[in-house]
């Protein structure tokens, strides 16, 4: 032990390198990695291999073909002579749109049915719970082609159920007067701007004012209804100065086949929404059930010791203590709804999946198509995630 | 541990893919014929062609299989049935299942004269129910062997999506049904009209280009399926429900109320329908396309299920090279030599299928038109057999 120096090495020595943990554990993560690598490199050489056999080498370049095939409704302008491409952002708003659309409703909805859940009134909690356990455990496609077939005891256009000449029921979707602009509708947006710029400098220095006097304080409601205010004068104005409404109304009239003027929501939109909402509220009233429950009873009890109402108490105090246990798993709720929504395919609604199957379809690239599929689902999801993080972050408790 | 649980993981998926990608690529290079024509080069795969298993069931292992050049036949043989794509919703005189629980129709013969050829009997089929988006998916990736649901030709399919396509055998237009009290008429009454379509399939894309080129609007209501297509329109959600003529009269027999229905004398489009294959195995192409040929070519010599016996002894040379009695033409598209024959024992020749499933005493009733031999006025025409 006291010879010195030569002990140390040859100790060192004596465990070789395949013993030695730290090795080892590197060796297998390269070994891994490799075999990670190798088999990806299979599965691709292996798809390569079989499509140039048939003669399908994925390519991207039918995107700037023309399409032509016609899509039932568009957010955008579309006809059948614009491209592939086009076509597939046709897809993706359309997508969006009923998500965006489902969200906000399932949202209300389902905070609307968690607070009736833990009702004191028992025919509320009740058929609120009859509710829950009937829409959750039928599977969602089934409802979606129940409220579509519903969709078709409607009468037929041309005779549409009129309710004041303003809506028209019939079993291709509901036809309403909507608002169109006329022609100094220009005039009164510059209101509408000056109002929302009102209102954005009124909040900017109410901020500052709290900011310095170190107090909370409440500015947005303010804001808005300054906002709302200026344009609501403009909209007046223009009609005194002018002599005209900036906005008009827009009747629905029969035409031979369909209805010309208003806005024509589609059977299968609506179905696929009513679907997605009454769907995904039911696990969103969960969710805020658990919440609420997760205050804890004290708070409950203070807040009406100090005189609050049941309704105060539920808005001001269990609600914003809730959210932070109602947050996460809302998001994925939300994704949920998204991802959701491709089913729609079913009832003809044309949303990003049934226009990528069409376009995969016609093309035969199927490849591009799937990958061009699947990155437009996880971008759309991975933002909703990105919103829903960042609001969680904001609502959680500031520790110091 | 969470390491090794992982490697297992990723062992069992490349086992499990790999067993996929041997069946859809077992390559026997049995058939030595095809050079690699339609096949491009391989630069990738390691084994020279000759060192390619021999055994017919070879699975693909650790390299990317060879593009089978032929083998398809061998590979039917092997499995001892015939996978064919048919429609997956009722399609009455052209794909149904009766009361029976049996499949019939034109397009299910054709594939039982497929089965007859290479079996011997016409039962040896594996039916898969494929929706017109999902048909031409399921033969790229060799799911099926054949597809024969009334699929139209076109460029476009035959090229972009790596198929090809055997002889037409039913020559069809896309048409229109409108309500009798619609008042309709012509493609002109109907601008601005809701029109019911079935997607992924050719009439869709004939219909934004027929009221294209007239000027007119239309609102598309399109359906994924057949089925729900025509559901719509019987509901009344659509003004028009378009599709192929014969897939028109067919529908018509299964709406609620036939006779408030009619199909406008428009034809908007030619639809060629036929059996397709894959693209890249030519023998196995050129075995289909001779058997519908043989379907054509019996209807001219009269031969008949129910005569063909007779034939048999017959003197004149082409019949009895025709029936295989004389030569072995067959060999060289990998059929039997009597491959005929079997056809029109078991399944008979082209009007016959046509008869039974589509002609007078059907409730279709429908005109040979075009679907004739090209001696009564019609198309069907068959190369020699020599």
């Amino acid at each position: 032990m006291a010879a010195g120096s030569p002990p140390l090495p040859s100790d060192k020595g004596t465990i070789p390198f395949y013993r030695d943990t730290r090795i080892i554990a590197i060796i297998v993560q390269i070994v891994f990695a490799i075999a990670v690598i190798a088999l990806l490199w299979y599965l691709y050489s292996n798809m390569m291999n079989g499509l140039r056999q048939a003669n399908l080498l994925p390519t991207f370049a039918f995107l700037s073909v023309p399409a032509g095939f016609p899509i039932a409704e568009s957010v955008i302008p579309y006809d059948p002579s614009m491209t592939y491409g086009r076509a597939f952002v046709v897809g993706i708003l359309n997508t969006v749109r009923v998500a965006g659309i489902g969200i906000v409703l399932a949202t209300i909805l389902g905070l609307i049915l968690g607070i009736a859940r833990l009702s004191d009134n028992w025919l509320l909690r009740n058929v609120a719970l009859v509710y829950v356990e009937i829409v959750r455990n039928v599977p969602l496609l089934l409802q979606l082609i129940f409220w579509f077939s519903l969709t078709r005891l409607f009468p037929r256009i041309q005779e549409s159920i009129d309710i004041g000449g303003l809506l028209y029921l019939h079993n291709r979707g509901a036809t309403l007067a909507w608002p169109q602009a006329a022609n100094d509708f220009d005039t009164w947006m510059v209101w509408v701007y000056g109002g929302i710029a009102c209102g954005i400098i009124y909040y900017t220095i109410r901020r500052i004012q709290f900011a310095r006097r170190d107090r909370p304080g409440v500015a947005m409601p303010q804001a808005f209804l300054i906002a709302v205010g200026v344009a609501f004068i403009g909209f007046f104005t223009t009609y005194f100065v002018y002599g005209a409404w900036p906005v008009s109304l827009s009747i629905p009239e029969l035409q031979r086949f369909n209805f010309v003027g208003g806005i024509t929501v589609t059977n299968s939109f609506a179905a696929l929404l009513v679907g997605l909402v009454i769907y995904t509220a039911v696990f969103i009233g969960e969710i805020v059930r658990s919440g609420i429950l997760a205050v804890s009873k004290g708070q409950r009890e203070a807040a009406r010791a100090l005189g609050l109402t049941p309704g105060q108490t539920m808005r001001l105090v269990i609600l914003p203590q809730a959210l932070r246990v109602i947050i996460p798993p809302l998001t994925s709720q939300y994704l949920n709804l998204t991802k959701n929504s491709s089913l729609a395919v079913a009832i003809a609604y044309p949303d990003l999946f049934y226009v990528a199957s069409t376009i995969n379809n016609q093309t035969g690239q199927a490849v591009p198509v799937i990958l061009m599929l699947m990155a437009s689902y996880l971008s759309v999801s991975l933002l909703t995630s990105l919103f829903m993080n960042w609001y969680n972050r904001r609502i959680q408790l500031v520790e110091r | 541990m969470r390491k090794h649980i992982t490697l297992v993981l990723a062992g069992l998926l490349s086992l499990i893919l790999a067993a996929c990608g041997g069946q859809a690529q077992q390559s026997p290079t049995t058939a030595p014929a095809q050079p690699a024509t339609t096949a491009p080069e391989q630069p990738t795969a390691a084994p020279a062609p000759t060192a390619a298993p021999a055994a017919t069931a070879a699975p693909a292992g650790g390299t990317p299989a060879q593009p089978a050049a032929g083998g398809q036949i061998e590979r039917i043989l092997a499995r001892g049935t015939l996978i064919c794509g048919v429609n997956n919703n009722p399609l009455p005189g052209f794909a149904t299942v009766d009361t029976a629980g049996v499949r019939r129709g034109f397009d299910v013969d054709f594939c039982r004269a497929i089965a007859a050829a290479l079996f011997d009997d016409p039962d040896k089929v594996e039916y898969r129910p494929l929706s017109a988006q999902e048909r031409f998916t399921a033969l790229q990736t060799g799911e099926i062997d054949v597809l024969i649901r009334n699929s139209t030709w076109t460029l476009g399919r035959d090229g972009n999506l790596g198929l090809d396509w055997a002889p037409t055998t039913f020559y069809d237009g896309q048409g229109m049904m409108v309500r009798k009290d619609s008042g309709i008429e012509t493609l002109e009454d109907m601008d601005g009209a809701t029109i019911c379509v079935q997607t992924g399939t050719t009439t869709e894309l004939n219909l934004a280009d027929q009221f294209r080129a007239r000027g007119l609007t239309f609102t598309p209501v399109v359906f994924p399926d057949g089925d729900s297509t025509r559901a719509a329109y019987d509901a009344g959600q659509c003004d028009g429900f378009t599709t192929d003529k014969s897939g028109l009269i067919s529908s018509l027999t299964l709406l609620s109320n036939p006779a408030d229905h009619k199909i406008l004398e428009v034809t908007m489009s030619k639809e060629p329908l036929g059996p397709a294959v894959r693209q890249g195995d030519a023998q196995w192409f050129d075995a289909v396309r001779w058997i519908v040929f043989a379907t054509f070519q019996a209807e001219e010599y009269g031969i008949t299920s129910q005569n063909v016996n007779d034939f048999l002894s017959s003197d004149v040379p082409e019949i009895r090279r025709f029936l295989g009695i004389e030569g072995d033409l067959a060999k060289g598209i990998g059929l039997s030599n009597d491959f005929a024959v079997r056809i029109i024992r078991h399944v008979g020749n082209y009007a016959e299928i046509y008869d039974r499933n589509l002609g007078p005493d059907t409730p279709f009733n429908l005109p040979r038109g075009l679907n004739a031999l090209y001696t009564e006025g019609g198309l069907l025409y068959s190369p020699p057999f020599r």
